[in-house]
C-alpha cells in the first residue's frame, strides 16, 4: 500500500514523460491525482501501515499531511489543462513529469520514518522543483530558480548535517547509531545532550530555510512571484507542510529526549520573526504575488509558534496547517487568474479586478481575510502573556499592510489590461479548482468533519508524547 | 589508521585554503575535484573493515565528485568563457583569515562535543566543521556561478567527512540517494549557469538583481 502510494505517481510522471501529445498529456496530472486520493483514503481505513522493516510507516501525522497534500495536488491539478492550454507553444513534458515526481517525494516525506531516506525525498521535492520555477523562461525567473536552487541546497546541506548530529549523538552515548525514527524516540532519554542540541539547531535552520522561515525566507518572495501560480499553490501548501512535517518529527525526538524546553523558545522566537519580516515586507508591497510569499512567511511563522507554545496550541498549529495549505491554493490560483487577465502583477497596473475577473477577485480578497481569521482560531496562548501580545501585534500590522495592497486591486475602476494578457474570461476550469480550495476552507472554519478531527486529534496526540 | 588518516584531513584543510585563495576558476574545480578524491580513500580507509559497502560508497563518491562533477563544471566554464573569480565581495586576502578564523572556531566547537574515544584527538569532526564553514564562506563571498557552485561542493565535502564517523546509520541506499542527489544538483545547477550566460551573456550573478524590495 505504502510502496503504491510512492511508486504510483512515479509511474504516471514516466508515462507523463512517454505521451507524445502536448494536448493530453496535462489531464494525467488529475488522474494520477485522483489515484493517489484514491489509495490514500483506502490507506487511511488500515490501521499501522508499514513497510520495508520500518523505514516506511503511516503514523498519524504523516497521515494528517498526507491528506492535505492529496486533496491539494488533485484540485490544483484540475487547474492545470487548461491553464497548460493557454500557452501551446511551450513543451509541457518535463512541467507535468516533475509535477507527478514532486507528489511522489511528498509522499515519501510523508511516510519515511528512517530520516536519511526524508531528507532525499525532501532534496528530491527541492530540485523537481527547480525546471517549474523556471517555467517562464524569462531573466527573472531565471534569477529566481538561481537562488531557490542555492539557497534551498545549503539549508538542505545544513539539515543533512543536523540528520549526522542526530546520528552521532546515539554513537556517543555508545549506542547503536541509527536514523530509524522509532530507534531513536525509544533512546531519546539516553541520546548525547550537546549532539543533540546541536542538531536540533542545525535541523531547525535547514528544513527551516525549506520552510520559508526568516531570516533563511529570502528565496521565497522570488521564486513565489515568478513561478507559475499552479507551482506557488504547491510550493506554498506542499513543500512547507513537508518540512514543517520534518521539523516536527525533529521535535518530537527532542520531546521524548526531554528536551522540549530547549527546541520551544527557539521555534517561537523563529516564529516571531518570520510575522514581523513578513508584516514589514506586505505593506506597501507593489507585486501581489510577492504579497502572497510573504503571508506564507507570516503562516509558517504561525504554525511554529503553535508548535513552539505547546499544549492546546499543537491542535490550533495543525488545524491551521490544513486551513494555510487550502487557502494557499485558492488564493495562488485566484491571483494566477487575475495576473493573467491584466498581463501585469504589479499593484499599479492591476486596480478593479473586481470588474474584469470577479469571481477570481472575489476569492481572492475573502482568501486573505479569512486566512487571517483561521489565525485567530489557531491561536491559544496558555497564559504566555509575552507571545500572545507580540503574536497580536504582528498580526495586526500583517493585517493593516495586507489590506492596503489587496482592497485597491480589487476595488474601484478597473485598468486596462496590458496587450499581453492571456485570460480574457474566467472559465469552469479556472474558477472551479480555487472555489472548490475556498469551500473547504469555510466548511473546515464551520464545521471540522469528524474523520478530520480524529485526524488532528491523532496526530496532536504523537507530538505530545513524552 | 589514524596515521593515515589525519595526515588526509590535512590536506583536506589545506586545499581549503586553497580554494579561499585561488582567483582561478579551474584551479578552483580541480581543488574541490582533490577534495572529492581525498574523500573516497578516506571513505575506504576509515572503514576498511566493514566490508565491500564502503569501499562501493567510497569508490561512488571519488568517481562523481572527483571527476563527474570536474567535467560537468569544467565544461560550463569553457561554454561561458571565463575563467577567473574577479572582485569578489570579500577580497582573497581576507577570505583567507576568515577561513582561519573558521578553523579556529571549528577546532574549538569540536573540542566541546564528547566523541566516542577512538575517535578522540581525532582530525574528523575539526576537519568537517572547517570545511563545511570555507564552502560557505566560498558560496556567500563570490560572484561567478561556478565559483558558488563550488562552494557547495565544498560544503557538501564538509558533511561527507562528518558522515564518514556515522556510516553505520546511514545504510546503503540511503548513501547512494544521497550522492545521487548531489549529483541531480550539480546537473541542474549547471544547466541553470548554462541558461544565465545565455540570458545575460555572463555568469556574473551580481546581474541577477532585478528581483529585490
Amino acid at each position: 500500500m505504502l510502496f503504491a502510494l510512492v511508486l504510483i505517481p512515479l509511474a504516471f510522471a514516466g508515462v507523463a514523460f512517454a505521451v507524445p501529445s502536448q494536448r493530453w498529456r496535462p489531464w494525467l496530472l488529475p488522474l494520477g491525482g485522483g489515484a493517489h486520493l484514491g489509495l490514500y483514503l483506502a490507506a487511511l481505513r488500515q490501521s499501522n501501515l508499514s513497510a520495508l522493516d520500518g523505514w516506511l510507516v503511516l503514523d498519524p501525522l504523516g497521515r494528517l499531511v498526507l491528506g492535505l497534500i492529496s486533496v491539494l495536488f488533485l484540485l490544483s491539478s484540475l487547474y492545470a489543462p487548461a491553464w497548460l492550454a493557454l500557452r501551446p507553444g511551450r513543451s509541457n513534458r518535463v512541467f507535468c513529469a516533475n509535477l507527478l515526481i514532486i507528489l511522489s517525494m511528498i509522499t515519501l516525506i510523508t511516510v519515511a520514518h528512517h530520516l536519511g531516506l526524508m531528507w532525499v525525498a525532501i532534496e528530491a521535492t527541492t530540485l523537481a522543483m527547480a525546471p517549474l520555477i523556471y517555467f517562464n523562461r524569462s531573466g527573472r525567473s531565471l534569477e529566481a530558480t538561481w537562488k531557490y536552487l542555492l539557497i534551498g541546497s545549503v539549508g538542505i546541506a545544513l539539515s543533512l548535517m543536523g540528520s549526522f548530529f542526530l546520528a552521532y549523538s546515539a554513537v556517543g552515548s555508545r549506542l547503536e547509531s541509527s536514523l530509524l525514527f522509532e530507534d531513536l524516540i525509544r533512546d531519546a532519554p539516553q541520546l548525547s545532550r550537546p549532539w543533540l542540541h546541536a542538531a536540533f539547531v542545525l535541523l531547525l535552520v535547514g528544513y527551516g530555510t525549506k520552510m520559508g522561515l526568516a531570516p533563511m525566507h529570502t528565496w521565497k518572495p522570488d521564486a513565489y512571484g515568478e513561478a507559475p501560480g499552479l507551482i506557488g499553490t504547491l510550493l506554498a501548501g506542499g513543500l512547507t507542510s513537508g518540512a514543517f512535517l520534518a521539523i516536527l518529527r525533529f521535535f518530537q525526538i527532542c520531546s521524548a529526549a526531554g528536551e522540549a524546553a530547549f527546541a520551544r523558545p527557539m521555534m517561537v522566537a523563529l516564529g516571531l520573526i518570520s510575522m514581523a519580516v513578513a508584516g514589514v515586507f506586505m505593506a506597501r508591497q507593489r507585486d501581489f504575488k510577492r504579497l502572497l510569499a510573504y503571508s506564507s512567511v507570516e503562516h509558517m511563522g504561525i504554525l511554529v509558534v503553535g508548535v513552539g507554545i505547546g499544549g492546546t496550541a499543537i491542535f490550533g498549529a495543525l488545524l491551521h496547517l490544513l486551513n494555510n495549505g487550502l487557502t494557499k491554493g485558492a488564493l495562488f490560483l485566484s491571483a494566477a487568474n487575475i495576473h493573467r487577465a491584466y498581463g501585469s502583477k504589479l499593484a499599479a497596473e492591476v486596480t478593479g479586478a473586481l470588474q474584469k475577473v470577479p469571481i477570481s477577485a472575489a476569492l481572492f480578497l475573502t482568501a486573505f481575510f479569512i486566512s487571517e481569521f483561521t489565525i485567530v482560531r489557531a491561536a491559544i496562548f496558555n497564559g504566555q502573556y509575552a507571545v500572545a501580545g507580540l503574536f497580536l501585534l504582528m498580526l495586526v500590522v500583517v493585517f493593516v499592510g495586507m489590506g492596503a495592497t489587496v482592497l485597491p486591486l480589487v476595488q474601484g475602476e478597473a485598468t486596462p489590461s496590458r496587450p499581453d494578457a492571456l485570460l480574457t474570461r474566467e472559465t469552469f476550469f479556472n474558477v472551479a479548482p480555487p472555489l472548490a480550495f475556498m469551500s473547504l476552507v469555510l466548511l473546515l472554519g464551520l464545521y471540522i468533519p469528524p474523520f478530520v478531527s480524529s485526524l488532528l486529534k491523532d496526530a496532536v496526540a504523537t507530538i505530545e508524547l513524552r | 589508521m589514524h596515521s593515515v588518516v589525519d595526515p588526509l584531513l590535512v590536506v583536506i584543510l589545506l586545499l581549503n585554503f586553497f580554494l579561499l585563495g585561488t582567483t582561478r576558476l579551474r584551479a578552483a574545480i580541480a581543488g574541490s575535484a582533490a577534495q572529492g578524491v581525498i574523500l573516497g580513500l578516506l571513505a575506504a580507509l576509515v572503514h576498511v573493515s566493514v566490508g565491500p559497502r564502503p569501499l562501493l560508497i567510497a569508490a561512488g563518491a571519488a568517481f562523481i565528485k572527483g571527476l563527474v562533477i570536474p567535467v560537468l563544471l569544467i565544461r560550463a566554464m569553457r561554454d561561458a568563457g571565463i575563467r577567473r573569480e574577479i572582485d569578489p565581495l570579500v577580497g582573497f586576502i581576507p577570505s583567507l583569515l576568515l577561513g582561519a578564523i573558521a578553523l579556529a572556531v571549528s577546532l574549538i566547537f569540536a573540542q566541546t562535543l564528547p566523541v566516542v574515544p577512538s575517535q578522540a584527538g581525532s582530525l574528523l569532526l575539526p576537519a568537517s566543521f572547517a570545511t563545511v564553514l570555507t564552502g560557505f564562506i566560498v558560496l556567500t563571498t563570490r560572484r561567478k556561478a561556478i565559483t558558488q557552485v563550488v562552494g557547495y561542493l565544498t560544503l557538501e565535502n564538509g558533511i561527507f567527512i562528518m558522515g564518514l564517523s556515522i556510516l553505520e546509520a546511514m545504510p546503503f541506499l540511503v548513501e547512494i540517494g544521497v550522492l545521487l542527489d548531489l549529483f541531480v544538483g550539480i546537473f541542474v545547477m549547471g544547466i541553470i549557469i548554462n541558461h544565465i550566460n545565455r540570458e545575460f551573456s555572463s555568469l556574473d550573478t551580481s546581474r541577477l538583481s532585478a528581483l529585490k524590495e
